[in-house]
């Protein structure tokens, strides 16, 4: 049978997260069919149709599902699952905020953040932070599956598939829209960038963080990040947290800044294929995931690297 | 308005686990336990919601074994009216807690119930959702703000703002809901030394999952467990400039 992939997206721009979600699907293997759900989605819909790999879109078009709600865009899910063995999405804010609710719906468990499909039924998921990784295997009628990104490389373009309209469902009407307050930047996104960099609570202020984490950034074209300190210290937004419970990353080179490397920070970097530590304590437990540990001050390490690089 | 409470009790947050060498599982003997930290935030909230009158009975439920009732403990340390145990020695994926809390919901009948965004010994950021689907309510999930209106009204509306991939969303849910909370929604209370002592004298009602007729047999079957891939220390770099170099020359990402 075939497997439904929700699509992440802000109306106009697919997500990356999407493309990585679908190669995820294409191991478990089967026809994947992407739902793309919004009040504005064709846009988005349309590049989904050419990722290669895909069978068939779904556009589901209501102001009901204009802001990724819970309970309408669930409701949604639920109604197509008939057709489906398999209902997967990325383990994003959305994905973890819809899915365990169509699980719930259909009566079966969720195999969350995936991070391995070793076959059709049995897959692999980090628990403890990341400290142990459990195989599990489904036997659920449908399997619901969020899948972590960092994990799957994306899949490529070049696919035709076609793209069909359906009709939404009705809105449960338990909650509603009130504001976004979304940060923009012309900088990369944290999930998808090649390089990033991130600060910890050793920065001291939102100031000191502007001023010496964002002009590395911007030399290096980088993504920002931060540590679960420096974000409940108000240094950076809540968006950057890098960590067992923010954003899971698996850039080429990762630059850690005054972040000693508590499993909860490095659960969440610890794939990265490059990894670079500037600490003024040797002994931070994240010069033991280092491939280059710098032991300096980074107030002015960063400064000169900005200069050097 | 009564508000329901789920607290998980988990390895603590500064244990590193170790992996059991026959792959079987993590090893749990002799390990300090604590209430999951999202529970602590959940508890904290509901707290505040009582002392701001939004509230007038805060009951703390958990699924586990015996030894959870000094999770609930706890928890009545830091103000909790009430505990309710849901004891069996299995462990219970969060569809079966999800069951198991409904039907303390049906009984309890509160105008909220808050639950942790993520337990952090599974790791599966699921419970709170499903919990919002059996019931049929709304869900306002990783919270960072939680306001309530005149919070006595059955029809009334909490609104909620969310921490969310792109930064921050707000959404109004109608009551009853289940919320879930994120780091950033409160820094919770200890407990001081009178209240662990008054605690200790609070009700707790010991129930079983058969109570509420949930199985709890697992229905995801766990094949293994393993160590992940280590990942070594490289080496020390004595300048920026070295730094730089090597990031170019010799890993070739810069
Ligand atoms: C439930 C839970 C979930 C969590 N989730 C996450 C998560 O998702 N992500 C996350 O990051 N954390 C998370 N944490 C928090 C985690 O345990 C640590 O507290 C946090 O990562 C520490 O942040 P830090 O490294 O910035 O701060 P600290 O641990 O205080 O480290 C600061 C470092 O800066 C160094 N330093 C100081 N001054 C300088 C200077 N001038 N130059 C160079 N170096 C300097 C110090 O030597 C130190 O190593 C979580 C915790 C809990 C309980
Ligand atoms: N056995 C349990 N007893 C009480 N609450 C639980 C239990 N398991 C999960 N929860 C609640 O659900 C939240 C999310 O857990 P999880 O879905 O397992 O990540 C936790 O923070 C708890 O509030």
């Amino acid at each position: 049978m075939a497997i439904l992939l929700l699509a992440d997206h802000d109306g106009s721009h697919l997500s990356d997260q999407t493309a990585k979600t679908l190669t995820a699907a294409t191991k478990i293997g089967g026809d994947v069919h992407v739902l793309v759900a919004g009040a504005g989605a064709k846009a988005a819909a349309d590049q989904a149709a050419k990722l290669s790999g895909v069978a068939k879109v779904l556009v589901a078009e209501d102001t009901s599902l204009a802001n990724n709600l819970a309970e309408p865009l669930a409701a949604l899910i639920v109604s197509l699952a008939g057709s489906y063995d398999t209902i997967l999405a990325a383990a994003t804010s959305v994905g973890k905020n819809v899915l365990p609710r169509v699980a719930a719906l259909l009566d079966v468990v969720q195999v969350s953040e995936i991070t391995e499909v070793v076959s059709s039924d049995t897959f692999k998921r980090p628990i403890y932070a990341g400290n142990a990784i459990q195989t599990v295997q489904t036997s659920e009628a449908k399997k619901v599956i969020t899948v972590r990104t960092a994990s799957f490389a994306s899949a490529s373009e070049g696919g035709s598939a076609s793209v069909e309209t359906i009709a939404a469902v009705a809105n449960p009407g338990l909650s509603t829209f009130v504001a976004d307050a979304l940060s923009s930047s012309d900088r990369p996104e944290l999930t998808s960038a090649k390089i990033i960099i991130s600060g910890g609570r050793a920065l001291g202020s939102a100031e000191k963080f502007k001023e010496v984490i964002l002009p590395v950034a911007d030399k290096l074209g980088a993504a920002v990040g931060a540590s679960r300190a420096a974000v409940d210290a108000g240094y950076a937004p809540n968006d950057w947290q890098v960590g067992q419970t923010g954003k899971v990353v698996a850039p080429d080179l990762y630059i850690a800044c005054g972040i000693s490397g508590a499993i909860q920070h490095l659960a969440g970097m610890k794939d990265s294929k490059v990894i670079v530590a500037i600490n003024k304590d040797e002994e931070a437990p994240i010069f033991q995931v280092a491939d280059y540990g710098l032991v300096a001050d980074l107030f002015e390490a960063l400064p000169e690297m900005e200069r050097a690089s | 308005m009564k508000i329901l409470v789920t607290v998980k009790r988990v390895v603590d947050y500064n244990v590193k686990i170790r992996v059991k060498a026959d792959g079987s599982g993590v090893e749990l003997a002799n390990v300090k336990m604590s209430m999951n930290p999202f529970d602590e935030i959940s508890v904290e909230e509901a707290l505040r919601l009582k002392e701001a009158g939004k509230a007038d009975e805060v009951v703390v439920v958990s699924v586990g074994p015996a030894k959870a009732e000094e999770t609930l403990r706890t928890a009545l340390a830091m103000g909790a009216d009430r505990a309710i145990l849901v004891e069996t020695e299995d462990q219970v994926e969060p569809l079966a807690v999800a069951k198991i809390v409904k039907g303390v919901a049906e009984v309890e009948q509160p105008g909220l119930i808050i639950v942790g965004k993520q337990a952090i010994d599974d790791d599966s950021n699921q419970t709170g959702q499903m919990l919002s689907a059996l019931l049929g309510w709304a869900q306002g999930t990783f919270a960072s703000k939680v306001e309530i209106g005149d919070g006595k009204a059955p029809e009334s509306t909490a609104r909620v703002t969310r921490e969310v991939d792109g930064g921050l969303q707000t959404i109004d849910i109608k009551l009853p809901a289940v919320v879930t909370t994120d780091l950033r929604l409160n820094e919770p209370r200890y407990a001081s030394l009178p209240n662990i002592m008054k605690a200790k004298k609070k009700p707790l009602d010991k129930k079983s999952p058969a109570d509420f007729g949930v199985d709890t047999t697992a229905r995801l079957k766990v094949l293994k467990t393993e160590e992940p891939e280590g990942r070594k220390a490289g080496i020390k770099v004595k300048s920026v400039a070295e730094l730089v170099e090597k990031l170019k020359v010799e890993a070739g990402v810069l």
